[in-house]
């Protein structure tokens, strides 16, 4: 009960301090339209091509408001030593960061919707399978979010967590078959395409919003939840290795 | 404050290694439930590494710690809740009021809301900074920063504190109060570990002390049987304008039995186990060209205790002090 009191304060400080300021909410509405007006125009297919951009402006919104954030709060914090005040609460690590990396994961789902709500203005969303959209949108924001958090554990200045995470982001992004499907790729492409969690993501995206999926629904979740459980594990041992050394 | 001599603490072969350097090597000490225990050392000595150990915030090389009977050397978490902790730095959050920080950091310990709440009200009233508590605590001033990050250290009524160098950089009327904080602590039932590199603080302060040099501790008594090796020793010191350079050389050729040592540019200190009589000295020094601003005895302090057991010369403290920022 006492470590769910601290779980629940810092979810809560850190929804205040940084998620719910107005230039990260005003940044999280912008960038989610920004993409989608841009593609929407370069598709030059009127309305028919929402459906079909849809789950990639989703999956940009999540993983760049996802990333973008948790890996600069947790950065800021660390250089600030304010984190270590974290670290000396007597609650057990793996609590410690789930409590931290939850409102990224919120901040994500939150971002995914935005397109959502504008697209349902514009396109006839009641074939979308939301059983399926709505998880795997989840598991995106929480495999970004802890690959935010991986990015973070890995660098010690603010900047370096926005050049790092690009590094993941950009190859991500083109890589995982949002826009461009997978079997297109080069040959030489296509291994790392399936060594990416937004590869898996993405395909639930499609066969929930089109129902043009390449993979089983069980396969895309399953190793949808394995990144996650691998990138947390990883982030944790970093922390244990790096910042309590 | 008496104890009672329960271990609050008891370390037992504490080491720790970075790279080539080997911060702390083979640390010995206990500290009594009720002690306010100081451990002292110039910057770099291992103060702040053997806090980090003690606290969780660093994996130990080799050796054992207990905290309360509970062996947290496999398990730091495990004594996390016994422990109040005041980093070197005043490290709370820039972007939230002092409130909001010392509720914040009561929620860490599983307090209650209504609980965090009286308690902050409770410490901000008693650390002064009752009117400041609806400020960020970006806009506080240093003094002002320091006191509410050992209020935070507190919010939990823990029963051992550790103070990692409270009085560094701040104001000496900031200092003076927070020393004055940290007695109260005490008398309450406190156990303090402070580390401080400020020899009269932790003279003026704690009942034991340990020196810790090159990560070693060299040596750990109390403030009372450490200053009786300054029983018997005489010692007078000379301001002196222009001509200070080279002066300690020439007493030392003039007067074989006195041991002289520069305080400052403008400052010697000369001790004897004899009496030092001040008219022959003068006078060599006002053969020198110097001028004699100022001659007075001076009562042996634990930084004469300091410098006889480390080797470290009380300039260089000094020096880091100034580094620092002053305060004391």
């Amino acid at each position: 009960m006492k470590a769910w009191i601290a779980f629940w304060n810092i979810l809560a400080k850190d929804m205040r301090t940084y998620y719910l300021k107005p230039p990260n909410i005003s940044w999280g509405l912008i960038f989610p339209l920004a993409w989608t007006g841009m593609f929407f125009i370069r598709s030059g297919a009127g309305l028919d091509s929402v459906p079909s951009l849809l789950p990639g402006v989703m999956a940009v919104s999540v993983l760049f408001g996802t990333t973008s954030l948790l890996s600069v709060t947790v950065t800021f914090e660390k250089k600030g030593r304010s984190f270590e005040r974290l670290l000396l609460a007597p609650i057990p690590l793996e609590l410690l960061m789930l409590a931290k990396t939850s409102g990224a994961i919120l901040f994500g789902v939150a971002n995914a919707f935005v397109p959502v709500v504008m697209a349902a203005f514009l396109t006839d969303l009641s074939g979308v399978a939301w059983g399926s959209l709505i998880p795997a949108i989840v598991l995106i924001a929480v495999s970004s979010t802890f690959l935010g958090l991986f990015i973070a554990v890995s660098v010690s200045e603010v900047f370096e967590a926005q050049t790092f995470s690009n590094f993941f982001r950009f190859p991500m992004l083109f890589l995982c078959g949002l826009f461009f499907p997978i079997e297109k790729l080069p040959a030489l492409l296509r291994p790392l395409s399936y060594a990416l969690p937004l590869t898996y993501g993405a395909d639930v995206l499609h066969a929930s919003i089109r129902g043009a999926g390449h993979m089983p629904l069980a396969l895309d979740f399953g190793l949808l939840a394995a990144f996650c459980a691998v990138l947390f594990a990883l982030s944790l041992r970093n922390i244990r290795r790096k910042w309590i050394a | 404050m008496a104890t009672d001599g329960k271990t609050a603490i008891e370390v037992r072969g504490l080491a720790k290694r970075f790279g080539d350097v080997q911060a702390v090597a083979g640390v010995n000490f206990d500290v009594s439930e009720g002690e306010l225990f100081g451990f002292l050392g110039p910057n770099g000595a291992g103060k702040s590494t053997t806090i980090y150990m003690l606290t969780g915030l660093a994996r130990l090389d080799a050796g054992t710690i207990r905290i309360a009977g509970i062996d947290c050397s496999k398990n730091p978490k495990a004594a996390q809740h016994l422990m109040g902790v005041v980093p070197d730095e005043s490290n709370l959050y820039p972007e939230l009021t002092g409130f909001e920080n010392l509720c914040f950091c009561g929620s860490l310990y599983g307090m209650s809301k209504p609980d965090r709440e009286a308690r902050t009200r409770d410490l901000l009233d008693r650390f002064g900074l009752a009117d400041a508590a609806g400020r960020k605590f970006a806009g506080y001033s240093k003094g002002m920063k320091r006191k509410l990050t050992i209020a935070a250290g507190i919010i939990h009524s823990p029963p051992i504190l550790f103070l990692d160098e409270p009085t560094s950089g701040i104001d000496v009327a900031s200092a003076r109060q927070i020393r004055q904080l940290i007695a109260d602590l005490n008398a309450g039932g406190t156990t303090i570990f402070l580390t401080t590199h400020y020899i009269e603080e932790a003279e003026r302060l704690c009942r034991r002390i340990a020196f810790i040099v090159k990560g070693r501790i060299v040596r750990t008594d109390t403030v009372e049987d450490l200053m009786r090796q300054t029983d018997g020793r005489h010692v007078v010191q000379f301001a002196v304008s222009n001509g200070a350079a080279g002066l300690c050389e020439a007493i030392a050729a003039g007067f074989p039995n006195l041991q002289c040592q520069a305080v400052s540019d403008g400052a010697v200190r000369v001790e004897s186990s004899e009496q030092v009589r001040i008219g022959p000295l003068v006078r060599l020094i006002e053969d020198r060209g110097a001028e004699v601003a100022e001659a007075r005895k001076v009562r042996p302090s634990l930084e004469d205790v300091f410098v006889r057991i480390t080797g470290i010369e009380a300039t260089a403290m000094k020096q880091e002090k100034a580094k620092m920022g002053g305060g004391a």
